[in-house]
């Protein structure tokens, strides 16, 4: 098999990892050096396919003949899918060849399970090995662990690569005992552990001055949860991904709503992707890490889902109405972020700027802030809300999308997996 | 009323502006315009313009301003002077923590435009192979790419430390950047004539670029909005774009016509048997999400 067809099957098989961040990794460049890359700035996405995703690395299995059976999976060995594998070599000089015309920034490389856990880490990480050893690669490697891998494997594939992961796939175990049944949510949670260990002791602040630095490893994390594959709502997800934040401090948890596959499997009958409720759940997941809300602020008891014609702080804030009107002159800063339509940025300007001057709503116009959405949440120098308008029961509806003429579309508002992009994204 | 005529780069206005404030002219007197000359390919050094006269400004602003600088409007020299004045003979020397101020205002969305068209250049330029240097052993290569504002010189120090093991220049319409391993240097604007067109890895990106999209979640406006088309032309993977969207309904129809496959029992396979071992009762009970109660 030629290598164009290899890498037509293997980056297909590669796709449906959501994870594109090329950023967070520790400075380095190429300076001074004996090859190519750089590292540490902002993560640049060097293309975008039709479906919106950016493309940031060359993102490809070393095979994907595997062992496990994920229902979920094009790659499961219950599959048809036509298999392939790169050699070593192959996958190293698809990356060099790719980084110097600068269609990338580094590789992400995943495999599936062949012959036992550590077998195919040790695979994965002779790549990432050569990369840095033979051809002093500098740029970005993001590697995917098995959780069954031994601690040493993975010690290693973390000293190569600026970030690892572990893709969770379902928020419970009883998901993953139906439709993963490889995969189990402790062990995965306890390789997590470990690898936050590893990531403390490199670049935490705890270490003396004096004690020896600890051996290089990736700075970050991140993970993967499947939207729509199981019964999981909303509340269940987002609980599961604040603990990982929590206890494992992820810098990424991904949420890539279950989209039809080709050969799909009798146990998980493919549905039209829920696109938009993947939107809500990066939305709510940005309220957790960037606007201070509590995971149980965020669903009800008795509406464990996200709104789907509203954004989850909206949505809060109509439950919330008693808080409101916040005073932009005034409110602190947790309140203000909580204002829907105010992003962390304009929160920023907005307590800067009102050090020295009395905010009129033309401020928040220049600051793009959107008027109509926020109008009934603040209070400026020359605007209060009319009462009703947070008291009427109809104020939901005013906020509702118009019905659609035509077929759904969410693109304009659909967050950007880059770290840049979402940073843009979070402004909600 | 006095008209200032610079040459449109950052120094040239610095020594400008210094001279004007050091007159103390208020920034309602002085006309900026651009000298219709291209500018030299050398930024002008500083001379011996009197600058112990010049007031502190925040470092902040001169950040700002080289950043402006760049941008392709012709206002902005005299939005740049009167926050300039306002700072130091305004009497508001916090001006620039006053984001929703109009002149602050102004001054950062420039700078943001200037920040997304290098950004943009990072992320677009396409280098092609044209050889190998026979003293060095290094692989040369050339790119082309057309940025909104003059913003070569900003852009160049990030391929600078990127790309320091292999020869390259980037040629744009109004300046082009070179990297010998040694010293980055800057020429002329050249004719998109100069570049070369391909690359013989442009196959082997288009097949990766067809094989990562996702036909089953089609985004074409997401897409859009940060690959405008305008970059389009020089993109070896932006002739793909419109058959991929065609051919997308008709993919996913066709997976959802597709007979589901019944799960095949597990190979014989001792790591898969240590598994099922690990799994077997007696094991801790897995960590469940707190349910709500």
């Amino acid at each position: 098999m030629d290598l164009q067809h290899k890498l037509e099957i293997l980056a297909d098989a590669a796709k449906y990892d959501a994870s594109c961040a090329s950023s967070g990794a520790a400075r380095k460049d190429s300076r001074g050096g004996a090859g190519v890359g750089s590292t540490g700035g902002a993560g640049i996405c060097h293309s975008y396919a039709p479906d919106g995703r950016c493309i940031s690395l060359l993102k490809v299995l070393l095979t994907n003949a595997c062992l496990y059976d994920c229902h979920y999976c094009i790659n499961r060995r219950s599959s048809n899918v036509q298999r392939a594998r790169f050699t070593p070599d192959e996958v190293v000089r698809l990356t060099l060849d790719f980084y110097k015309r600068n269609y990338i920034e580094g590789l992400f490389l995943s495999s599936g399970i062949i012959r036992s856990a550590d077998h195919t880490m040790e695979l994965v990480i002779a790549v990432a090995r050569m990369l840095r050893e033979e051809h002093h690669f500098r740029g970005y490697i993001h590697l995917k662990t098995i959780p069954e891998a031994s601690t040493a494997l993975i010690e290693m594939a973390g000293r190569y690569a600026d970030r690892i992961s572990i893709n969770i796939e379902l928020p419970t175990q009883q998901g993953l005992a139906r439709l993963a049944p490889e995969k189990n949510l402790a062990r995965t949670q306890a390789a997590m552990g470990h690898i936050r260990g590893k990531i403390d002791e490199r670049h935490g602040e705890k270490r003396k001055p004096d004690a020896p630095k600890p051996p290089p490893f990736a700075t970050g994390q991140s993970t993967q949860m499947l939207v729509g594959a199981d019964d999981s709502t909303d509340a269940v997800i987002l609980r599961r991904a604040d603990l990982l934040y929590s206890d494992y401090r992820l810098r990424r948890v991904y949420y890539s709503g279950f989209s039809p596959i080709p050969d799909p499997s009798s146990l998980l009958p493919i549905r039209p992707p829920p696109l938009v409720r993947e939107h809500r759940l990066y939305q709510a997941d940005w309220l957790l890490r960037f606007y201070g809300f509590k995971v149980d602020e965020i669903t009800t008891d008795a509406a464990p889902n996200l709104d789907l014609d509203l954004d989850p702080k909206l949505a809060w804030a109509l439950r919330n109405r008693a808080i409101f009107p916040a005073d932009v002159n005034k409110a602190s800063r947790e309140i203000l972020l909580r204002v829907p339509g105010l992003g962390v940025r304009n929160v920023e300007r907005i307590l800067g700027a009102r050090r020295y001057t009395r905010l009129r709503l033309a401020d928040l116009l220049r600051l793009r802030v959107p008027m109509k959405k926020v109008l009934p949440f603040i209070i400026a120098a020359d605007h209060t809300p009319a009462r009703l308008g947070l008291d009427d029961e109809s104020l939901r509806a005013r906020f509702l999308p118009p019905p659609r003429q035509e077929e759904l579309d969410f693109d304009a508002s659909q967050p950007v997996r880059g770290d840049i992009g979402s940073v843009r994204s979070g402004e909600l | 009323m006095r008209t200032v005529v610079i040459q449109p780069v950052f120094e040239e206005w610095r020594k400008s502006a210094r001279e004007l404030l050091a007159l103390r002219v208020p920034p309602d007197e002085v006309l900026w315009s651009d000298d219709a000359q291209e500018p030299g390919l050398f930024a002008p050094t500083d001379d011996a313009s009197p600058r112990a006269a010049v007031p502190k400004v925040p470092p902040a602003f001169l950040d700002l301003a080289r950043s402006v600088a760049a941008h392709c409007d012709a206002r902005r020299w005299g939005v740049l002077y009167r926050v300039l004045w306002r700072l130091t003979h305004g009497g508001e020397s916090h001006l620039l923590a006053v984001a929703t101020d109009v002149d602050v205002r102004q001054l950062q969305q420039w700078c943001k435009a200037i920040g997304r068209d290098i950004h943009k250049m990072h992320a677009f330029v396409r280098f092609r192979l044209v050889g190998r240097d026979e003293a060095t052993g290094r692989e040369q290569f050339v790119a082309w790419f057309e940025p909104g504002h003059r913003i070569v010189h900003l852009a160049a120090g990030f391929f600078e430390k990127r790309f320091a093991g292999m020869d390259w220049s980037v040629l744009t319409p109004h300046e082009c950047a070179h990297w010998d391993g040694n010293v980055l240097h800057f020429t002329p604007g050249v004719p998109r004539s100069a570049a070369p067109d391909d690359d013989a890895l442009d196959d082997l990106w288009r097949t990766y670029y067809r094989s990562i999209f996702n036909p089953a979640r089609l985004k074409v406006r997401a897409m859009q909005s940060e690959m405008p088309k305008k970059y389009w032309k020089n993109l070896p993977e932006a002739p793909l774009i419109a058959e991929l969207i065609a051919e997308s309904s008709g993919r996913v129809e066709k997976m959802l016509r597709t007979g589901l496959r019944p799960p095949k029992p597990a190979p014989n396979n001792a790591y898969l048997d240590s598994l099922r071992d690990l799994d077997a009762p007696g094991q801790p009970p897995p960590d469940e999400p707190p349910q709500t109660p």
